[in-house]
C-alpha cells in the first residue's frame, strides 16, 4: 500500500516546485489584477450598480475626454521628442568628451531618476513662477510692472518639467550604448578622413539606436501616465487623462466616467508598455 | 566580377596597379609621448623611407603601438615632431593626415554592408560617386573579396573582415598604411597565409609605405624591409631585417628576434675590420665569428641560431663545441635537441638526424660554420 502511494522523487520535486507559483499569482491577483478588474467592472455599470453601456460611447465622444486625450498624446510626444534630444546631446558630451568629473555628473543627471517628479516642478516654481527668481529679477533689473516670463503655468511648462525629469531614463541606456561602441572604430573612421560630425552620424549614432528606442519608448509610456507634474503645475486648460480621471473621481465623484477614462489610459500604458517590450526584445536592450 | 578563391597567395593581385600610389616618408624627430609623469615613448628618432615597410616588434609595453597611435594622430607627443613627407603632422588631427589603417579587431562598420564599409573613406573626403565606385572596385578586388560586397561584416569570416579592412584603408589611397598587430585575432594558419597575401600585396603596391606594428617575429622577418625592436619605450635596434637577424646587435635583439643560443666567450682576437672574424675561447675551444670591435680579454656572447648547428662537421662546418645531450624533442619536419655545453643550455633544430644518437647525458659535438656566427656585447641595451 505504502509502494502504490510514495511518488518517485523527482516526481515530488516537480509537483512541490509548480506550487512555488501560487504566492505571487496571489499576490498579484489581490494587488494588481482585482483592483483592475473593479475599475474595467465599474466602467460599464453606473454610480448606482446597474449596467451602462451607453455612457462608454458617451465619454469616448465628449468633448473633456477627447481634449485630455489630445493633451497627454502632444505633451508626452512632445516632452519624449526633449528627452530625446537632450538625452543624445548629454549622452554624447558625457561619453566622449573627455572632462574630469564626467562620470561624476552622469551619477548626478542620474539621481533625477530617484526624486519625485514634483520636486522639479517646485524647484521650476520658484526659478520660473510668476514670483521666482527670475521674473523677480527681470522685473528689477528692467523696473518692469508685470512678469515677463510667463511660460510655466502652460503646456511648455508642463513639457520643460518632464523633459528634465525624463531625460535620464534616455541618458542611461544611451550611455551604456555609447560605452560598447568599439573605439576603434571611431579612429578607423576619423584616420579615413572622417570628421567628428560624420563619425556622430555614420558610426555612433547607428550603434545607440536600440538605446534609443528603448528610453524614447519608456519616456512615452512615463509621460502618458504622469499626474504629479501637471497637477503641480495646474496650468489652465491643461487637463490630461490621469488628471481627467483624478478630476472625475475624487472632485466631481463620477466613478463610472472615472473608470472609463481610467480603461482607456490602462489600454494606451499597456499597448506602449507592449511597444516597449517589443522594441526592447526585437533590439536586446 | 567573378569571385576569387580565397586560397593561397594568388588572391591579391587582380587590380593592385590602379591602386598603386606613391609612398611617402615617415620621420619621427625625438617623438617622446608621457602619460603624466609616465614616460612611455621615450625620445624617438627614426625613418621610414617611401615605400618601404618597417615592423616595429617588442613585447607588450615597449611603446611600439603608441609610436603607432602617435603617426596616426591618436597621441599627442610630449616633446619632437611627426613628418609625413614634407607635412609636418604633429598638430593635426587624424582625419587630415592622409593615413590608412588596420587593428587587430578589424574595426568595421557593423551596420554597413562591405561596399560601403570600403566607400567610408572616400565619402568622407567628398570623393565624387563614379571614383567611389571604382575605387571600391579596385580594393576589393586587389584584396580578392570582389564577390562580397554586397554582405555584411557579420556573415564573412576574421580572414575576410581583415581584407576587407586592408581594403578600406587602400581605397583611400593613403600616403603611409599603419598596420596595428593585423593578424592577431586570427587563428594560425590563416595568419600565416595573411602574411604571405600582405607580401604580395606589397610587391604589387610597391610604392606604399607601411608601419607594422606586431609581437609576432615571423610576421616581421617575412615582411619587413627593416625592423625597429622596441623595449621599455625606446628603440634597442633598427636596422635591415636580414642585418639585424644575423648579426643581432645586442643581447634582447638576439633573443627577441628568433631563438638564439648564446654561449659566453672570451675574445681571444679582435676582428680586423667591421666584418672581420675574431675568435673567442669558450672552455678549451677557440671559435670564429664575425666580430665587431671587440678587444683581446673582452667577455661577450657568441650568437648561433639554432638551425645552424650542425650534429656532423664538414671543411666548412669548422667550429666546434661539445655538449651533453638532455632533450630530444621530435616535431615532424624538425627534430629539436637541447645540450648543455659548459652550463648553457643550447637548442639545436635538426631537419635530419644520425641513424643512432647518443643516450641522454652522453657528450655529443656540435660544429658551427664562422660566417653563421656572430659576437654579441652582453650589456648593451637599448
Amino acid at each position: 500500500m505504502a509502494d502504490a502511494v510514495a511518488l518517485p522523487a523527482p516526481m515530488t520535486r516537480r509537483v512541490s516546485g509548480r506550487l512555488w507559483i501560487v504566492p505571487p499569482t496571489a499576490l498579484l491577483a489581490l494587488l494588481f489584477f482585482y483592483p483592475l478588474a473593479l475599475i474595467a467592472r465599474q466602467a460599464f455599470l453606473d454610480d448606482s450598480g446597474v449596467a451602462n453601456v451607453a455612457e462608454f460611447a458617451r465619454v469616448l465622444h465628449a468633448r473633456f475626454f477627447l481634449n485630455a486625450l489630445i493633451n497627454t498624446i502632444t505633451i508626452s510626444v512632445a516632452a519624449t521628442a526633449g528627452c530625446l534630444i537632450v538625452g543624445l546631446v548629454l549622452g554624447l558630451i558625457l561619453a566622449l568628451v573627455p572632462f574630469p568629473g564626467s562620470g561624476v555628473i552622469a551619477r548626478l543627471i542620474d539621481t533625477f531618476i530617484a526624486l519625485p517628479t514634483f520636486l522639479v516642478t517646485l524647484a521650476f516654481t520658484f526659478l520660473y513662477g510668476s514670483a521666482g527668481m527670475l521674473n523677480a529679477g527681470l522685473m528689477e533689473m528692467f523696473s518692469l510692472q508685470a512678469p515677463p516670463v510667463d511660460f510655466l503655468y502652460s503646456t511648455w511648462g508642463v513639457i520643460l518639467a518632464e523633459v528634465t525629469v525624463y531625460s535620464p531614463f534616455v541618458l542611461r541606456p544611451l550611455l551604456a550604448a555609447f560605452s560598447l561602441v568599439d573605439r576603434s572604430q571611431i579612429e578607423a573612421a576619423s584616420v579615413l578622413g572622417a570628421r567628428p560630425f560624420r563619425i556622430v552620424r555614420q558610426v555612433i549614432l547607428p550603434a545607440a539606436v536600440p538605446a534609443l528606442i528603448a528610453g524614447g519608448s519608456l519616456c512615452l509610456l512615463l509621460t502618458v501616465n504622469e499626474f504629479g507634474i501637471v497637477l503641480f503645475i495646474g496650468a489652465k486648460g491643461v487637463i490630461t487623462l490621469p488628471l481627467l480621471i483624478y478630476s472625475k473621481a475624487i472632485q466631481e465623484s463620477a466613478y463610472q466616467v472615472a473608470c472609463i477614462i481610467a480603461v482607456i489610459n490602462i489600454v494606451l500604458s499597456l499597448g506602449l508598455f507592449s511597444l516597449y517590450r517589443f522594441a526592447a526584445g526585437r533590439l536586446g536592450v | 566580377m567573378s569571385v576569387p578563391a580565397l586560397t593561397g597567395s594568388n588572391v591579391m593581385d587582380v587590380d593592385a596597379a590602379k591602386i598603386r600610389g606613391a609612398g611617402s616618408n615617415v620621420h619621427f624627430d625625438k617623438v617622446s609621448v608621457a602619460y603624466g609623469t609616465h614616460v612611455v615613448l621615450h625620445p624617438l628618432t627614426l625613418d621610414i623611407a617611401p615605400g618601404e615597410i618597417l615592423a616595429m616588434i617588442g613585447p607588450s609595453g615597449s611603446g611600439k603601438t603608441t609610436a603607432l597611435r602617435a603617426v596616426a594622430g591618436f597621441v599627442k607627443p610630449a616633446s619632437g615632431r611627426i613628418r609625413i613627407g614634407a607635412t609636418d603632422v604633429t598638430d593635426l588631427p587624424p582625419y587630415e593626415r592622409g593615413l590608412g589603417m588596420v587593428v587587430q579587431n578589424y574595426a568595421l562598420f557593423p551596420h554597413m554592408r562591405v561596399e560601403d564599409n570600403v566607400a567610408f573613406g572616400l565619402r568622407a573626403q567628398g570623393a565624387d560617386k563614379t571614383l567611389i565606385g571604382e575605387r571600391v572596385k579596385d580594393a576589393l578586388a586587389t584584396v580578392g573579396m570582389s564577390g562580397f560586397a554586397g554582405r555584411y561584416p557579420r556573415e564573412l569570416s576574421g580572414g575576410q573582415q581583415q581584407r576587407v579592412a586592408i581594403a578600406r584603408a587602400l581605397a583611400v589611397r593613403p600616403r603611409v598604411l599603419l598596420l596595428d598587430e593585423p593578424l592577431s585575432a586570427l587563428d594560425a594558419q590563416i595568419r600565416r597565409n595573411m602574411v604571405e597575401e600582405i607580401a604580395k600585396l606589397h610587391r604589387d603596391l610597391p610604392g606604399l609605405t607601411i608601419l607594422y606594428v606586431t609581437h609576432d617575429q615571423t610576421e616581421a622577418l617575412t615582411l619587413a624591409d627593416k625592423i625597429a625592436i622596441m623595449r621599455d619605450g625606446r628603440v634597442s635596434s633598427h636596422g635591415p631585417t636580414g642585418e639585424l637577424y644575423r648579426r643581432p646587435p645586442n643581447r634582447f635583439t638576439a633573443e627577441f628576434l628568433g631563438r638564439a643560443n648564446l654561449l659566453p666567450v672570451t675574445v681571444a682576437e679582435g676582428a680586423a675590420g667591421p666584418k672581420g672574424m675574431a675568435t673567442a675561447k669558450l672552455g678549451d675551444a677557440v671559435l670564429a665569428g664575425a666580430g665587431r670591435s671587440e678587444k683581446p680579454g673582452d667577455k661577450t656572447l657568441l650568437c648561433i641560431r639554432p638551425q645552424h648547428l650542425s650534429l656532423t662537421g664538414d671543411e666548412e662546418h669548422t667550429n666546434r663545441i661539445v655538449g651533453t645531450l638532455k632533450e630530444v624533442h621530435w616535431q615532424g619536419e624538425l627534430t629539436h635537441l637541447v645540450l648543455d655545453v659548459d652550463g648553457t643550455p643550447v637548442r639545436v633544430s635538426a631537419t635530419r638526424l644520425p641513424v643512432s644518437l647518443p643516450e641522454r647525458g652522453s657528450a655529443m659535438p656540435l660544429f658551427f660554420t664562422p660566417g653563421d656566427t656572430s659576437l654579441v656585447p652582453e650589456d648593451v641595451r637599448g
